[in-house]
């Protein structure tokens, strides 16, 4: 038999790849291709449509002025900006407590059972339909202890969301940190609080804050639940124990809205929204990356 | 010349033993470079293996004996940014030839891994039925049933799974795991077997097991076996390659012969220093 | 040696987590005393019946139970193969310069807020449907027998199958994003082992890959119906919620379980009223629960990376 020179391909028949299966490899190859051209270009398309409609609403006034009457072209959403921020830093108060808490029950007690019970219960709440906690807070402050829709209840709908969010976010980050440097501490005689206050914390800081934040981003995206507790308000309004304006109520009732200058500013402060997800996300995987190399 | 019967011609034995001569070659690799994006793994490797034997690759860790076996039946460029220059011969097919596909290679070429990997989701029988489900071969109940049997006889597991045929191929023991994998690469027919530190995740027993195994097999395919087991290299082959990476990485083929020689009377000082535990 | 103040702080990490538990604890029975008068009236019944009159005092939620199922299958229909295909590409297929931007930035849209989605709905799809596709399936597929039923009716944009369409672009990042993680949990040694066996691609991925991450994979998407099934404001804006009358059309202006609760909600004004809109929030949540927990469940056993990852 000779080797030298051989160039041609031969294979036994029976071990040949037959057509089909090339043909069947090439097309299916080319359509899951084609499932994620299509997934991206359809996020594309809206990404685009919320920045083309987006931008031209953004100006002075619309970070700075309140709404205008029925009809009136002209001021801008500030009151919703300032509720939406509001409410977001009185549920970090509430959430992150609880949120860190069990992060770090579960991170750095791996108390078995119990840490993967609590763990459970974060995703099954991380999975509530919203709306369904807009009302549980409803009945639960609006209706009685406040008696009446305000700022507060729309920030504890948002906490019920958040925690779970701080909960799994911030287990993950404690998890990048080298288990060598725990031990390095307690080998010190360091007792195991003071390892998780003076060392995992602090190393883990950047990505603790960035998660906090990105938790109240997509907490300050929901609209369903501030309906049910907020309510929303074109006055500036600060006391959290009156109805409180937020971006996303703003959207929504200047979307349903018959003005044109009303449907231009539900695209804008969609941009607001939508930007301040994407950047907060951004910086959260930029920590998270930098931390587990 | 490699035979691999149809499955249509006569009664289906695709993986019935053929004799090999002796002297023939069953691989030839000649100049071969291997590359892991711009960092060259192996280099300049050239050597031949004879149908119907076991010839074994040893060397330190990072001595790119593994990437060799890989590109034997090209599974190395299935790593992101690896590929091979040079050639490589199963038989009269060459590997490497611009009009090759890898897939038809691989097709002719059997190969086991380090760590077992049946798959979990198909049972012992569909394992074995994989390849020659795969090549869309036209077999009847029958002929496949017989198929199975004799590639489980073959890979001496038939005794311990005949009653268990249907049952999760992950749930055998490692030992048993890997005779299955054996057995899943026999059922084409493949006139090489590549195995690539197959005993390195298993207990001495199933070890010894799968050495034995090796021997009876190499009556009917070619097998290149990667080891860092020296004791292992001496107990089942009958040539052996020594590689080794030099200062700046690459992998090379220090010597080259028959196992006896190449354990008591080594020609290069540094596979003396290998063998005697010197390094690595 | 364990401290006082070392079992102090574990304690009070501990009392921390065990709001969480507490928190699903305590919406789940507020909401059945809410619900109660509901649901001591109706029952069952409650779910299958289609009559829904504040005026009269009769309320039964089958029509909206029947929105959200419809609009559900619609959305999880057209979202998961897309999705699962699209996770294979990535993982599989695609070179890896391209691979992490791109998995990256799908991470980030499942982060979009769903009013965002309804706005683009409302403004952009709706007149879509009603000017372009609407037209287009009722002209082609409105006179075949049976099918056609599915497309009957007058074209308004504003119904089940936009509210469906909508849901469907919105879960598509999360089972994407999940599907994904699932798919690169596969070990190389499942691929490899096919490949060597002389496989192509494809036959590696059907054949290996999918097999071994299927109930991932089902997770995943039983995720996406979680999301579908209990999302307010994105149908809230393009579903039409003004008919609970059950037809085959899926040009009817629907309402789904969620819609009605967030029009309805501010509206009651009796106690039955009331009750029964809190005994549809208990339903959703109760779905939600059963849900969620299967799904992570699937998820878990494939062992990907960040099982727990929330979107």
């Amino acid at each position: 038999m000779t080797v030298a020179g051989a160039t041609r391909f031969v294979v036994p028949e029976s071990h040949r790849v037959t057509a089909r299966r090339r043909l069947a490899a090439l097309v299916m190859g080319v359509l899951l291709g084609a499932a994620t051209l299509l997934a991206a270009s359809l996020l594309v398309v809206i990404i685009g449509y919320v920045v083309v409609r987006g931008l031209p609403a953004l100006n002075l006034a619309f970070f700075t002025d309140r709404p205008r009457p029925f009809g009136v072209e002209g001021g801008g959403v500030a009151p919703a900006i300032l509720g939406s921020l509001e409410m977001g830093a009185i549920a970090a108060l509430i959430a992150v407590p609880i949120g860190l808490g069990a992060a770090i029950f579960a991170s750095e007690y791996r108390a078995g059972r119990w840490a993967g019970a609590v763990r459970f219960c974060a995703e099954l709440i991380a999975g509530l339909p919203s709306v369904a906690v807009g009302v549980f807070v409803w009945a639960f402050l609006v209706r009685s202890v406040i008696g009446s829709y305000a700022g507060v209840a729309g920030a504890l709908a948002l906490a019920v969301i958040m925690i779970p969010i701080v909960a799994r976010t911030v287990e993950e980050v404690l998890r990048l940190v080298p288990s060598g440097l725990r031990e390095a501490g307690l080998a010190l005689g360091a007792p195991r609080w003071r390892v998780i206050l003076m060392i995992v914390l602090p190393t883990a800081r950047a990505g603790i804050v960035t998660a906090v934040v990105l938790a109240v981003a997509r907490a300050a995206g929901e609209t369903a639940p501030l309906m049910l507790t907020a309510l929303g308000n074109v006055f500036f309004n600060f006391d959290p124990l009156r109805p409180m304006a937020a971006l996303p109520l703003q959207i929504y009732q200047y979307a349903v809205s018959p003005y044109d200058d009303w449907h231009a500013k539900a695209w804008g402060s969609s941009l607001v929204l939508v930007a301040a997800i994407a950047v907060l996300a951004v910086s959260l995987r930029l920590v998270t990356r930098s931390r587990s190399r | 010349m490699i035979t691999l019967r149809r499955p249509e011609a006569g009664p289906a034995v695709p993986a019935e033993p053929t004799p090999h001569g002796r002297r023939a070659n069953a691989i030839r690799v000649e100049h071969l470079d291997a590359y892991y994006g711009t960092h060259r793994a192996i280099g300049g490797v050239t050597f031949d293996v004879a149908a119907g034997t076991v010839t074994a690759i040893i060397g330190p860790s990072g001595c790119g004996k593994s990437t060799l076996v890989r590109c034997i039946n090209r599974m190395h460029e299935v790593t992101p940014g690896a590929y091979a220059r040079g050639s490589v011969f199963v038989g009269d097919v060459d590997v490497y030839s611009p009009y090759a596909d890898p897939v038809a290679v691989r097709s002719i070429v059997g190969m086991v891994f380090q760590k077992p990997n049946p798959f979990p989701m198909m049972s012992v029988y569909e394992n074995v039925a994989a390849g020659p489900r795969l090549r869309g071969w036209r077999l009847s109940r029958r002929e496949m049933d017989d198929l199975v049997e004799r590639n489980l006889l073959r890979a001496a597991l038939w005794d311990e799974v005949k009653d268990k045929l249907h049952r999760s191929g992950a749930a055998l023991s490692g030992g048993q795991q890997q005779r299955l994998c054996i057995a899943r690469a026999l059922a084409t027919g493949p006139s090489v077997l590549l195995m690539d530190e197959p005993c390195s995740a298993l207990d001495p027993i199933a070890t010894y097991r799968i050495e034995e195994l090796m021997r009876e097999l190499s009556r009917e395919v070619t097998i290149v076996i990667v080891t860092h087991n020296m004791q292992q290299a001496s107990r089942v082959s009958e040539f052996t390659a020594f590689l080794l990476a030099g200062e700046d990485g690459v992998g090379r083929l220090v010597e080259f012969g028959t196992t006896e020689e190449l354990f008591t009377t080594p020609k290069d000082e540094r596979t003396e220093a290998y063998i005697t535990g010197r390094f690595g | 040696m364990t401290s006082r103040a070392d079992r102090v702080f574990a304690w009070s990490v501990g009392a921390l987590a065990l709001l969480v538990p507490l928190t699903l604890l305590g919406i789940a029975l507020l909401l059945l005393v809410d619900a109660w008068p509901s649901v001591a009236r109706y029952g069952l019944s409650f779910l299958v019946t289609t009559e829904w009159d504040p005026v009269k005092l009769v309320f039964g939620a089958g029509g909206y139970v029947f929105g959200t199922l419809v609009t559900t299958a619609i959305a999880i229909l057209l979202a998961a193969p897309v999705a699962i295909g699209a996770s294979v590409f990535l993982v599989e297929y695609a070179p890896r310069l391209v691979r992490g931007p791109l998995a990256f930035l799908i991470e980030v849209l499942a982060y979009i807020p769903s009013i965002v989605y309804g706005l683009w709905g409302f403004f952009v799809l709706v007149p879509f449907m009603r000017t372009t596709v609407e037209p287009a399936l009722q002209g082609t597929l409105g006179g075949v027998p049976l099918l056609g039923a599915l497309f009957s009716g007058p074209v308004v944009g504003l119904d089940l199958l936009t509210g469906g369409l909508v849901l469907a672009i919105m879960i598509l990042p999360i089972i994407l994003a999940i599907a994904r993680e699932v798919v690169s949990a596969v070990p190389s040694a499942q691929r490899e082992g096919m490949l060597a066996l002389g496989a192509t691609r494809w036959e590696t991925v059907s054949r290996a890959v999918l097999p071994y991450a299927r109930a991932g994979i089902v997770g995943a998407a039983v995720l996406g119906v979680a999301r579908a099934f209990g999302e307010t404001m994105a149908v809230t804006m393009v579903v039409g919620n003004s008919s609970t009358d059950i037809s085959p059309s899926l040009f009817t202006p629907g309402y789904t379980l969620a819609s009605a609760i967030a029009n309805q909600f501010t509206e009651a004004d009796s106690e039955l009223y009331f009750s029964a809109i809190v005994e549809i929030a208990l339903v959703l949540l109760l779905v939600a629960i059963v849900v969620n927990a299967a799904a992570r469940v699937l998820i878990r056993r494939t062992g990907a990376a960040r099982e727990g990852m929330i979107l």
